[in-house]
């Protein structure tokens, strides 16, 4: 039929799973190259100034962890989803209330706080951030509504509130009009960890989130649970899961763990509720949640380097000039190039004319 | 009867606000009646929106914008199509993927642009229709492309069941496995529809930056995309319905637009938290009809295809 075939494979390579997501890589950076070069820019520089020179200082490495910090905490989450088949696409909404929620407490509590208001701000961001995410179960599950727009639409609703209360409520009274509110009070700010930077206590969630998600999927009932509903949802209904538990379970996770990194956000790096408090962490949460195998140590990892693209963003542009736009097609780039690639993992290539039947 | 003026005004924009939603909800609609879920329509409508700009700045002319926004918005979508129909990668992360990239690309294209006015299309004027009370504007006032995105519906509706193509292509969504069997090239079929999905998105988004607010601006889209995603759904994957709901989704936006002028103090953003609100509502209450999504989804929808498995 054709010259270029694909062969399914008896089992899933497990080679491949590994190997697809460095193919990937390298062939984003390979596009990069040939767009570098299209844009009339120094390829090899272009590169070097995005991905390498932004972390050659202690500063840089820094950085790349308070970028890695939100991605870690909502793609942990995510990741847990879509083993399950839930598509919570509104980490970027859950984020934005937890920086609501927490940020609101530390508000409400100017001037009066106390070492109890940094623990109260973490649980009130992962509630506000689960109640967000509370909404598309709700209505999967009462309504038969599809989670992925629900979710999707809460999105740009959270970023609207979010908006209204900064240039309202939130507003720092002393602040000439700005829409900001006022700079969080020490007792209300994330401890710094790492002198010279600004990696906060969030990063430690992030790598507690990572050993819960892991423990979870690899070592719980209800880690089994959630695969066989994602892979084989029929035998799931035999074996008699509880589906909507389940439904449940992963979009509440999820959404509390996004709410926690968006009050990270506020009480951490920024120190003030703002209108711009995520440079799109919920939809690049995505991307890190397939780009890590839905595995939370592969997340860690996957959420370095799109920290990476965020900050050799930032850094290309000052540096040469390149639009800021560019990480973005980064990103969804290195998406494409791994689900393209995962076709080896089930599948083999074959080239030539169809084999005669063996 | 000051009130009364505003009506004929009121119902011409709604008619301009909801011809990008159907443009690109028809799309859509073609494509998921071939078994095929694209969640990228907003990278697409972005990807169109700005090509269709830039090549209108340029060259002057808006029908080469228009033109050149539908191959953009084909051209993007054959990135996913090719993905999911001949690598079989998953069509959920696929299309966030194209919408991701769309967002990115389209930013990327547009930079120079930023800020740029363009004048948009001229309004149809027929001396007397036009002037009629309350529904001459609406009627006889707008310009081509809304008339197009309307004549699309039937057009759209006769080829999915009155030919023999769209005979095949609703087969095709229905049962992949069956159309295979008596010989229908499944995976050229979907591909076809998958860019007619992409052509019909990109220019909804370059009816958005060519048009309705003549001027290119990062995410213009703001949700649009997905929107026409939730009125395939509220449409029961029936033409005419999608152009009701399009019709619906425009008054909300101008309603937003007007309820300040009325002199009813809401904050605008929670106004305009409307559109998004009602998308929820409304995908709600046509989803909670278990019965009726399962008699009308394409049973096929969504589900992977390899000749050979």
């Amino acid at each position: 039929m054709s010259f270029i075939r694909l062969e399914p494979r008896g089992q899933a390579s497990k080679t491949m799973v590994y190997v697809t997501p460095l193919l990937a890589v390298a062939l984003t950076l390979l596009s990069g190259f040939i767009l570098f070069l299209a844009m009339g820019f120094d390829p090899l520089k272009a590169l070097y100034s995005f991905f390498v020179a932004p972390v050659t200082s202690v500063r840089g490495v820094g950085e790349l962890v308070v970028k890695a910090t939100p991605l870690v905490l909502c793609a942990v989450g995510l990741a847990i989803g879509f083993r399950a088949n839930v598509w919570n696409i509104g980490a970027e909404g859950q984020l934005t209330l937890g920086a609501i929620t927490g940020g609101g407490l530390a508000l409400a509590f100017y001037g009066e706080g106390g070492w109890w208001l940094l623990p109260m701000m973490v649980v009130g961001g992962a509630v506000g951030g689960a109640v967000w995410a509370a909404v598309p179960a709700f209505l999967r599950l009462r309504f038969n509504a599809s989670e992925i727009l629900t979710s999707l639409m809460l999105n740009y609703v959270a970023l609207l509130l979010l908006n209204y209360l900064v240039h309202g409520p939130f507003r720092d009274p002393d602040g000439f009009a700005f829409p900001e509110s006022r700079l969080f009070e020490a007792d209300a700010t994330l401890p710094v960890l790492w002198a010279g930077t600004r990696v906060h206590l969030g990063a430690l969630f992030a790598l507690l989130a990572v050993a819960g998600g892991w423990l979870l999927i690899a070592r719980t009932f209800i880690g089994f649970q959630i695969k066989v509903i994602g892979l084989t949802p029929a035998a799931a209904g035999y074996a008699g899961f509880d589906q909507k538990r389940i439904v449940w379970l992963t979009l509440l996770l999820s959404g509390a763990l996004a709410g926690i990194a968006g009050m990270g956000e506020v009480a951490g790096p920024i120190g003030q509720v703002t209108a711009g408090i995520s440079p799109g962490y919920g939809y690049t949460a995505i991307i890190v949640a397939f780009l890590g195998r839905l595995h939370p140590v592969g997340i860690l990892l996957a959420a370095l380097l799109m920290a990476l693209s965020f900050i050799g963003g930032e850094a290309a542009q000052i540096a040469m000039g390149l639009p800021k736009a560019i990480t973005g097609v980064f990103q969804g780039m290195l998406l494409f190039f791994l689900l393209a690639s995962d076709v080896l993992i089930r599948y083999r290539v074959r080239f030539g004319a169809r084999r005669a039947a063996a | 009867m000051n009130d009364l003026a505003l009506i004929g005004p009121i119902l011409a924009a709604m008619f301009a606000a909801a011809t990008p939603l159907l443009f690109a909800a028809l799309g859509e609609l073609v494509v998921e009646k071939s078994g095929v879920l694209n969640l990228g329509v907003e990278g697409m409508m972005l990807v169109g929106a700005v090509c269709g700009f830039a090549v209108a700045v340029q060259t002057g002319s808006a029908t080469t914008g228009f033109l050149v926004a539908a191959l953009a918005g084909a051209a993007t979508a054959s990135l996913f199509a090719v993905l999911t129909l001949f690598l079989l990668a998953n069509q959920v992360a696929t299309g966030l993927a194209l919408t991701l990239f769309g967002v990115g690309l389209s930013a990327l294209i547009g930079q120079g642009f930023v800020g740029i006015p363009l004048e948009g299309l001229p309004k149809l004027y027929i001396p007397g229709l036009t002037d009629l009370p309350v529904v001459g504007q609406a009627l006889f006032g707008q310009d081509v492309m809304v008339y197009l995105s309307v004549a699309a519906v039937p057009l759209v509706h006769l080829f999915l069941y009155r030919t023999r193509a769209g005979l095949v292509l609703r087969a095709v969504g229905e049962n992949h496995t069956a159309a295979h069997a008596l010989g229908y090239k499944v995976l050229r079929i979907r591909f076809l529809a998958v860019l007619f999905g992409g052509a019909m998105a990109g220019l909804g988004g370059a009816f958005l930056s060519m048009d309705y607010t003549p001027m290119w601006a990062e995410n213009m889209t703001s949700g649009r995309g997905w929107i026409a995603l939730a009125l395939v759904v509220f449409a029961t994957w029936k033409p005419a319905r999608a152009m009701l709901g399009a019709w619906l989704f425009g008054g909300v936006t101008i309603l937003q637009l007007h309820v300040q002028g009325l002199g009813i103090d809401v904050p605008s953003q929670l106004l305009s938290m409307l559109p998004y609100l009602a998308t929820v509502l409304v995908l709600v209450l046509i989803s909670r009809d278990v019965a009726r999504i399962r008699l009308n989804a394409p049973a096929c929808l969504g589900k992977l295809f390899h000749p050979d498995a």
